[in-house]
């Protein structure tokens, strides 16, 4: 293809490839620093659905190894989006090395910190600012489990904060932020690079020690959850979990028998952060 | 330009991957994804000395098959039970008869519906046994295309499983009726072989010289060869598993004549010698043609970002694909009606 990037995201490469030059450079923005595969795991591609679609009203299609047959193409403003969901897409329906769990991770002193739960729940924030203060970010998106140790690798790609959550990270370095991305298909968008720390270690896999179901927007309450519910939670919340057969069920019980599981609702994001250290100093 | 040579070559001759650096591997992993080939290609390499990430992305390719491979032959077994009581021959075709009858195209592939040949009076029997107990379901609710269907191919509408989301074709014979050549349904019917020989009543799969000719027509009188590398990959390890036996070639020449397919046949033949080496009797493939260049052209054209190269070339098979499917005034009125509905 015209350009091309390759991004190193914790085990995984990426190769992108695109008709445009613009989101490349975008995203060479956003991943400073990260390495380069030499051989890609998964291939995306920017591509105009139609060869007009390059300079007339320009819309990048999401392509790839593995894509959706009817998605919609995206505005070339949004191609930076468009990149991120092309790898995403890579790894929900292509990644059969690792149970995929739909959910963010920290990590400190060695233990890992787990949280999943539907969209809007608030895992994906809760991560990023825990990221922020002390923890290393795992990721916002994925968890990927190690079917053989049951070790955590991370996987700290751009964290996607949204609408909301995006006037919370003012005060970082403006250095680590992608564009503002506004009117996509899920609001406003705006791209954080994880901190250094975060990237240097991104070969560095982390055991889990707890497990979170947060809530947002709702009276400040923990509560015990049984192993069963969230056995059941997290098969929903896992992309490759059939297709991985007796080792996703191995793994994802093993991980269910070793780790205390809580849900946790909580009204703002500071109690949050604040409920989430209390329970791993008493848990983990 | 690259084209998918690279990809031929390596399941062909896996040794050759040996001098591969990572400039090739890259290239090669997207067109076998691309082609539905990665299981099959992750096989041939098993063994052979890789660098780390390759034999990681190789291995991960074959539990993903292995996975394919076990849903397929539930969905068969699931196919079975619901069909049980109809007293008449199921045949499964393609992947899945490749996996249950051990056979080595089976190794590593992909499989998406489950096929089904049944006979044609056994039709709506078929039907009323997967919709009533099997728990299939139609997939599409639309007049024109069913009654297109039921008029005009050689299956049934697709039905999907309500709770599996897996779709099963169940056909009654193995080329729609407006085609030109009209394979021998009944014989094709008549002389399958049951997988577990102590049960007759079992699943069963297509003789070996009817395999290859349902394999040749599927590819060559009845698409636009899109999949084409991997149904003639089908065809080169059907034919390496076959053409030992005493008397093959024989047969599947008498075979390709009673079904009208002796030209498919013998294309097929020449084109998998072309690209995969295969070894085939000279006399069943014949003489090269012209246009044989043309579809190994076609069949190649993909480049080392898994995209389709070759837009016009691809668009004349296209063409060619409905030209063969159906005489050219039913075509019109099929066109305008699909272009009408949008």
């Amino acid at each position: 293809m015209r350009h091309e990037r390759r991004i190193q995201v914790g085990p995984v490469g990426f190769r992108i490839g695109s008709d445009w030059a613009a989101p490349l450079a975008a995203l060479d923005r956003l991943y400073a620093g990260y390495p380069e595969p030499a051989i890609a795991d998964f291939t995306v591609r920017l591509e105009a659905p139609r060869p007009w679609r390059r300079w007339l009203r320009p819309k990048v299609h999401i392509g790839g190894d593995y894509m959706l047959p009817d998605a919609a193409p995206l505005s070339l403003a949004h191609g930076l989006l468009a990149a991120e969901m092309g790898m995403n897409l890579q790894m929900a329906l292509g990644q059969r090395r690792y149970l995929l769990l739909h959910a963010s991770g920290v990590e400190k002193g060695g233990r890992a910190l787990l949280m999943t739960g539907l969209s809007g729940a608030g895992k994906s924030t809760l991560a990023a600012l825990l990221g922020e203060c002390g923890w290393r970010l795992l990721g916002d998106e994925f968890a990927l489990v190690d079917c053989d140790s049951g070790a955590l690798h991370p996987f700290p790609r751009a964290v996607s904060l949204k609408n909301a959550a995006v006037d919370l990270f003012d005060d970082v370095d403006p250095g680590r932020l992608g564009p503002l991305l506004a009117d996509t298909p899920k609001g406003t968008i705006r791209h954080l690079r994880p901190n250094d720390d975060a990237i240097a270690r991104m070969e560095e896999t982390a055991m889990p020690a707890l497990l979170l179901f947060p809530r947002f927007g709702h009276a400040a309450e923990i509560r015990e959850v049984g192993q069963g519910e969230a056995f059941v939670r997290l098969t929903q919340a896992s992309t490759n979990y059939v297709a991985l057969e007796e080792r996703g069920f191995e793994a994802l019980a093993r991980l269910i028998r070793t780790v205390p599981v809580r849900a946790v609702d909580y009204p703002d994001t500071e109690s949050a952060v604040e409920a989430v250290e209390r329970l791993c100093e008493d848990l983990a | 330009m690259t084209d998918a040579r690279l990809l031929t070559r390596a399941l062909a001759d896996p040794p050759s991957t040996a001098s591969f650096g990572p400039a090739d591997w890259t290239p090669l992993i997207a067109m076998a994804r691309a082609e539905q080939l990665l299981g099959s290609l992750a096989h041939r390499l098993d063994g052979l000395a890789q660098s780390d990430k390759v034999a990681e992305l190789l291995a991960a390719a074959r539990a993903s098959a292995d996975h394919a491979r076990r849903t397929a032959l539930w969905e068969a077994e699931m196919a079975r039970r619901a069909l049980a009581d109809i007293d008449a021959r199921v045949i499964l075709l393609k992947g899945t008869a490749y996996v249950a009858a051990g056979l080595s195209a089976g190794i590593g592939r992909s499989i998406g519906d489950l096929d089904i040949l049944v006979p044609r009076a056994s039709l709506d029997a078929v039907e009323r046994a997967l919709i009533g107990r099997g728990g299939w379901e139609w997939v599409k609710e639309d007049d024109y295309d069913d009654a297109y269907y039921r008029r005009w191919m050689h299956e049934l509408p697709p039905l999907i499983h309500k709770e599996r989301d897996r779709m099963i074709d169940v056909h009654h014979t193995i080329l729609p009726p407006t085609a030109r050549p009209t394979p021998d349904a009944d014989a094709l019917i008549a002389d399958s072989e049951a997988l577990d020989p102590s049960e007759p009543r079992g699943l069963r799969v297509l003789s070996p010289p009817d395999m290859i000719c349902h394999a040749a027509c599927h590819m060559l009188a009845d698409g636009d060869l899109a999949g084409g590398l991997r149904n003639l990959w089908d065809i080169d390890r059907l034919l390496r598993d076959f053409g030992e036996r005493e008397g093959f070639w024989d047969d599947l020449a008498a075979r390709a004549e009673r079904h009208q397919l002796t030209k498919p046949v013998a294309r097929a033949l020449r084109l998998a010698e072309a690209l995969y080496g295969t070894p085939v009797d000279g006399d069943v493939a014949g003489r090269g043609r012209a246009g044989d260049a043309l579809y190994i052209r076609r069949l190649l054209a993909r480049d080392g970002w898994g995209r389709e190269t070759r837009k016009g070339l691809r668009q004349a098979f296209y063409i060619r694909s409905h030209w063969l499917r159906m005489p050219p005034a039913m075509l019109a009125r099929h066109l305008w009606t699909k272009w009408r509905k949008g």
